[in-house]
């Protein structure tokens, strides 16, 4: 009973995570789902995203501001992987590979800007010191700060957003680039242009989950992004998996990736409660990623038939 | 239309894989030519048609649309004049999006693209009366995914989406050849009907000796990456299958009128 009891009060926590980490699958849901790139820029654009929030924060800025500054900072590191892959013409993996692993140097210069040392690792930004949009310190109070208010809030906007763009002409051409681009080019599409705004748009995404999760636990660690892309993609398969034969609206395959990443860090905390230390969940977390990934793989070798009806339909 | 000045293309040059698969193409369409296109495999009819829509740049010669020199020009900026079908019947159409959204598209070839609504009402009724016309059903079927289509449904919708917005030219890359003969024979009556009406001046790329003396008003077979014969006119009119086998016996200056490479 104990262990129900105390499952159950690190459920709201488990919640808020998944929220932030939503943010996150859903913009790796926009590269990988609409572009069909595996962006693996993500893990160091979210810890920019985390770097920049936390560093504007501390010298004093309204964290709405900061907030921004992160997403534009994301934006910027989307933009060079984007700059790699079409104008450099680098395969879209290893592009991803180069901004992630350049800017893990860049993160930890931006987090000792203002400060005596040169490079610093981790960057606090306490509740108590700072105005912050959301923290876990507030994440079982029955009132208007609790991060999960602004995080649900923030959740269906970007939603409506996203599901705005992609009905507009410009997102239609994003989507056609990710879904055909030989078609794509013949009917006048800038498949380039298309891929670096999605990537853009992607990491900007990802740089707000990480400004949010710095402010959320009241850090930002270098190796807060470690392993992230594999956490996002679990989150967007997850939903896919098991929502996907009842969502087929796009806003509602958005909020799939949302759900995933909820049940994703529910699934987590049970398993820490159950015993596991916390640095075993990137093994688990990889394990889960493969095996989502093979099953459809299998599905379609060994029973394909079937399942072609299924991708056709879900596509 | 278009003028296509001496242009030549090699792959892998410089390697053991180097291939020369155009050597000094020249041709001229004139308004309103509906010219079909035949030739061996690796003739270079497909590398004369990618060259044309710049899926690749050609290394020496010009490409003149409508006026318009469009050498240098990316391929998507030479679809604001180019519409085109593959043959490929998965390639000219966006598999995971709805046959309205791949409509919408085409619509939009050679236009801005910006933050107005991607399809809107008045085009969803113009869409549905055009695709009534291929007599498919697809009227009825606007927000299917186009990956529910068959091939021929999605060869008809691609050839829609081609000329949807009238292009100044109009290429076909052997756009019936993976459909099974019934089909192939609808998809072909489809294309003669709308490049009658549009007047489109085309460029047909096909295996079916047949179809290329049926159809157009010219013909041109390629051999080893030139225009080898040009027949239009009355003469075109008077072509046998026979009539070209000969010809192209003379022209490749050996008996063995490869109808391996030729008929179908």
């Amino acid at each position: 009973m104990d262990f129900f009891t105390a499952f159950l009060n690190s459920l709201p926590g488990a919640v808020g995570q998944g929220l932030i980490w939503g943010m996150i699958a859903m913009g790796v849901f926009i590269t990988f789902r609409i572009l069909d790139i595996a962006d693996l820029t993500v893990d160091g654009s979210l810890v920019t995203g985390g770097a920049v929030a936390a560093l504007c924060i501390t010298m004093g800025w309204n964290p709405w501001a900061a907030l921004l500054a992160a997403v534009l900072a994301g934006m910027l590191a989307g933009f060079v992987t984007g700059f790699f892959h079409t104008v450099c013409g680098i395969p879209a993996i290893l592009a991803g590979i180069l901004t992630q692993l350049a800017l893990y140097s860049v993160n930890l210069r931006i987090m000792a800007i203002g400060d005596s040392a040169k490079t610093k690792a981790t960057l606090a930004v306490s509740v108590d010191k700072y105005d912050l949009l959301v923290s876990a310190r507030y994440i079982r109070d029955m009132a208007l700060n609790n991060p999960l208010v602004l995080m649900i809030v923030f959740t269906v906007v970007v939603i409506a957003l996203l599901y705005w763009f992609f009905g507009t002409e410009m997102g239609s051409s994003l989507r056609a680039t990710g879904a055909n681009p030989n078609m794509a080019r013949a009917q006048g599409i800038n498949t380039d242009f298309c891929k670096v705004l999605g990537l853009v748009v992607s990491n900007g995404m990802v740089a707000m989950g990480g400004g949010l999760l710095a402010q959320y636990q009241g850090s930002s660690t270098i190796d807060m992004g470690r392993g992230a892309i594999a956490i996002a993609l679990a989150a967007v398969i997850i939903g896919e998996v098991l929502l996907s034969k009842v969502f087929r609206n796009f806003a509602l395959k958005l909020l799939s990736s949302v759900i995933g990443a909820i049940i994703y860090y529910v699934v987590i905390t049970l398993v820490l409660r159950l015993g596991l230390e916390s640095t075993d969940l990137k093994l688990l977390t990889a394990l889960v990623v493969a095996i989502f990934l093979t099953i459809p793989y299998w599905k379609g070798k060994y029973f394909s038939k079937s399942v072609r009806k299924e991708v056709s339909q879900n596509a | 239309m278009l003028e296509i000045r001496n242009i030549r293309k090699t792959f892998n040059a410089g390697t053991v894989n180097e291939k020369v698969a155009l050597r000094g193409v020249d041709l001229t369409l004139n308004d309103g030519d509906f010219v079909t296109v035949i030739g061996g495999n690796g003739a270079g009819k497909s590398t004369l048609m990618n060259a044309v829509a710049g899926v690749y740049p050609v290394d020496e010669g010009s490409i003149t649309i409508g006026g318009v020199d469009v050498t240098g020009l990316p391929e998507h900026r030479r679809a604001k004049y180019v519409g085109r079908v593959f043959q490929d019947p998965m390639m000219g159409t966006a598999a995971t999006m709805q046959i309205e959204e791949n409509l919408a598209l085409a619509a939009r070839r050679g236009q801005g693209r910006g933050l107005r609504v991607g399809i809107n009402k008045a085009e969803r009724e113009a869409y549905r009366t055009l695709l009534a016309t291929l007599g498919l059903g697809l009227e009825d079927r606007m927000t299917s995914k186009v990956g529910l289509l068959s091939g021929g449904q999605r060869q008809a919708l691609t050839l829609l989406m081609a000329t949807l917005k009238k292009p100044k030219l109009l290429l076909l890359d052997e756009h019936t050849a993976a459909l099974d003969p019934k089909t192939a024979a609808k998809v072909l009556e489809t294309t003669e009907t709308i490049i009658q009406r549009d007047k489109l001046t085309t460029l047909m790329i096909t295996h079916n000796m047949r179809d290329a003396i049926a159809h157009g008003n010219r013909l041109i077979m390629m051999y080893e990456g030139r225009v080898a014969i040009d027949v239009s006119g009355e003469e075109k009119k008077k072509l046998t299958v026979e009539r070209l086998l000969a010809m192209f016996s003379e022209v490749s200056g050996s008996d063995e009128a490869d109808d391996k490479l030729l008929l179908s």
